[in-house]
């Protein structure tokens, strides 16, 4: 109660309102101090929920612009026509900029330097600017885009802010991979080689490594884009050339490299699920590896890599020179085939160590329900990347395409939300109730399904008002499962019953061995790692069924 | 559950170094990106029968040419002071460091006057914003590198002895030499 009771005696004595006042601005003055200790913090954990809860913010956020857009492509309601090209900027933006990137890099600056042993992140500061060039630009964008800006916005000065506001992301965002991948090459613990890294944490790394690549190369591009918008606009095409030059960052492949860690969250999961060690990691970090190829396209500044199939080049019995049809084929595959092995490879390993161990009970963690389920819609948006190329199947223009990035930026939020169920007791001190939240993977699930397999129908069968409704669902179903799995995680937090277990999972990585929630500074003793899962080493029944680097 | 045991304090694993070659890649990637889109404009222009560089205007090979030959002093003075930090002689450090920035700075003075002499404006075209992106982005990383430069020097004389720093400092000139030749050949000299 932080008001004083106006009923109450009490309001007419000096000295108790004296006490009550005092007692007032110590609680403001607390309120301050917390809110300047958490704009300010370089814990790497409250860096990490920062951009964890902007992230939240930004799929909620997205799901209610893609819902607007439900509501005027069912012909509900008619939404303003100078509107719509800033409603379909902003699911893009928010899509890839406001929910993909912040949730994948929140939860690796959050967990990654636990996992390796830590103290702390490499570049603390560099990370914390970076959240706030973030939270900067995305503001600008959405002002931007809220004022006919946009790229296909009709005023020039938000074009230009619009512009502007995706380099200062991209700075940012550079700077907190930067960061993530400093920390794992040079913050692990003794005896943790490459090769003992956790899952989780190589997938970081391979994502950060990837962002280092790509995000300075939109950078240029947009420093291009906004000079030539700002001063003559003749050799990029205005502001309609924003998306002919810089479409790449808004679509697949390149969005897959932003997915990893959620993959990630699979591969750390899965073997727990029977308390296994994991033989052939590298065969593991080779599949998280492969999906980062997507970085590449980034490099090439592609977004489209036409196949064209029957009737042309790639005919074999054309006549035309095999170069010709090799030319064709070889990006194609490279860029959407290999980040699809990747996948691949990664849902088989773990499918492999979820094979059930005689006698033993699965230990099924939020980790391994979400990260699968998650995983499986990122392959869902992968498998229609590859086809959406396919010139013969006339799928460019369709809606097919916003299907995949749905699919995977959903599928994405959906593992990302298990990694934070999963760590969730070293990040707050609680374990989330496995019993809520697995029917919010279901819901989570369904809501993917729902809001990206309709257009990909539609992209086929261009009889609309069916799918546009089943996909309004899709996207109203999402924006209830963030929101109720918020809720669960606040209602969690305020329980002083729930649970306040250290290891909850009979889990395999150094990360639980630390209290929970973890202290500042994460360990009181750096602990040596003698293998790759250095909790099996010491727990009294640690399973040998198969090989690991030790 | 019996805990693991406590490790030795972990080896100093050269953060500075690995921050300052991953920002490089960065930065490598950064100009990569620009001058491939500065290759393709250029190469769309042409194919139209057009010229690339605007009529009217040339570029001043002199400040141009000694740019690239500044570099050479910069990598040597900043690899000098890596050397001299190593030794731990500070003097040498200091004089070495303060010599880095000064050609840096001259480095600077000679893109002004660079602009100065085309008489460029930047609304003057396709050319015109593209190059002032291009010059301007390195403009940028000499600043970041002129700054970077007396961090250095106040981390290594200021008591800390922070060789890292130093040695950071140098990588981050060894890159900005590699952009800048790269820009020479594609921006300067094959216009």
């Amino acid at each position: 109660m932080t008001t004083i009771d106006p009923t109450s005696d009490a309001v007419g004595h000096a000295g108790d309102r004296s006490d009550d006042v005092a007692a007032a601005d110590s609680r403001a003055e607390l309120l301050l101090a917390g809110i300047a200790d958490w704009l300010t913090s370089t814990d790497h954990k409250r860096i990490g929920r920062l951009f964890l809860g902007g992230g939240f913010i930004g799929l909620l956020a997205t799901a209610i612009v893609n819902i607007v857009l439900g509501i005027e492509r069912g012909d509900i309601a008619t939404v303003d026509g100078d509107a719509i090209a800033q409603l379909l900027d902003a699911q893009r933006v928010g899509l890839v900029f406001g929910t993909l990137l912040p949730l994948s890099l929140g939860l690796c600056i959050a967990v990654v330097p636990l996992q390796l042993g830590a103290r702390s992140l490499a570049f603390p500061r560099l990370a914390a600017t970076g959240f706030w060039m973030w939270v900067g630009g995305l503001v600008f964008s959405v002002i931007a885009l809220v004022n006919d800006g946009g790229g296909l916005g009709g005023d020039a000065d938000m074009v230009d802010l619009f512009i502007a506001s995706h380099g200062l992301m991209a700075i940012g965002l550079t700077a907190a991979a930067g960061s993530i991948a400093t920390s794992v090459l040079t913050t692990r613990a003794p005896g943790m080689t490459m090769r003992r890294v956790p899952f989780f944490s190589m997938s970081a790394l391979i994502t950060a490594l990837g962002l280092l690549l790509v995000m300075p190369v939109l950078l240029g591009t947009l420093t291009y884009l906004f000079l030539d918008h700002r001063n003559a606009r003749t050799g990029f095409g205005g502001n309609t050339g924003i998306y002919e030059w810089a479409l790449w960052v808004f679509t697949q492949p390149t969005t897959f490299l932003f997915a990893i860690p959620a993959i990630g969250v699979l591969a750390e999961g899965a073997p727990l699920l029977f308390r296994l060690r994991t033989p052939a990691r590298g065969v593991m970090f080779a599949g998280l590896g492969l999906i980062g190829v997507a970085a590449f396209t980034g490099v090439a500044q592609q977004s489209v890599h036409n196949l064209p199939w029957a009737g042309s080049d790639l005919y074999i019995g054309g006549g035309d020179d095999l170069r010709d049809k090799l030319a064709d084929a070889v990006p194609w595959a490279m860029f959407n085939l290999l980040p699809l092995l990747g996948l691949v490879v990664v849902v088989l390993m773990s499918l492999f160590l979820a094979k059930p161990v005689k006698g033993a009970r699965p230990n099924l963690s939020p980790a391994f329900a979400f990260g699968f389920l998650g995983a499986g819609m990122v392959l869902m948006g992968m498998l229609g990347t590859a086809l959406f190329a396919i010139d013969d199947l006339a799928l460019q223009g369709t809606v097919f395409e916003e299907g995949a990035l749905i699919y995977v930026t959903y599928g994405a939020a959906l593992g990302i939300m298990g990694g934070v169920a999963f760590w969730a007791p070293k990040l707050w001190g609680r374990t989330l109730p496995a019993g809520q939240l697995l029917p919010l993977a279901g819901l989570g699930l369904i809501a993917t399904v729902l809001a990206s397999l309709p257009s990909y129908v539609e992209g086929f069968d261009t009889s609309r008002d069916i799918y546009s409704i089943a996909v309004l669902a899709g996207h109203v179903l999402m924006a209830l499962t963030a929101l109720a799995f918020v809720a669960l995680l606040a209602t969690t937090l305020r329980n002083d019953d729930a649970d306040h277990a250290d290891d909850p999972y009979d889990a395999q990585t150094l990360e639980w061995t630390t209290p929970s929630p973890a202290p500042h500074g994460n360990f009181v003793d750096v602990p040596t790692v003698m293998s790759a899962e250095p909790l099996l080493d010491i727990k009294p029944t640690a399973s040998t069924t198969t090989g690991s680097d030790a | 559950m019996e805990a693991l045991a406590a490790g030795p304090a972990p080896a100093p694993r050269r953060q500075l170094i690995v921050g300052s070659a991953l920002a490089s890649v960065a930065m490598l990637m950064l100009t990569g990106g620009m001058l491939a889109v500065w290759s393709l404009q250029r190469r769309r222009t042409v194919d139209l029968g057009e010229t690339w560089l605007p009529s009217g205007v040339t570029v001043p090979e002199v400040p141009v040419n000694v740019t690239l030959l500044a570099f050479i002093g910069i990598c040597t003075f900043a690899q000098w002071a890596v050397y001299a930090a190593k030794r731990g002689d500070r003097a040498h450090t200091a004089f070495a460091l303060a010599v880095t920035v000064l050609t840096a700075v001259m480095v600077i003075n000679a893109q002004a006057f660079i602009y100065s002499e085309m008489g460029l404006g930047i609304g003057d075209g396709t050319y015109a914003a593209m190059f002032y992106a291009v010059t301007g982005m390195f403009l940028a990383l000499m600043t970041i590198g002129v700054i970077l430069a007396a961090v250095a020097a106040f981390r290594f004389l200021g008591g800390r002895s922070d060789r890292e720093i130093v040695a950071a400092h140098a990588i981050y000139w060894y890159t900005v030499a590699i952009i800048f030749s790269a820009i020479w050949f594609v921006v300067y000299v094959t216009k």
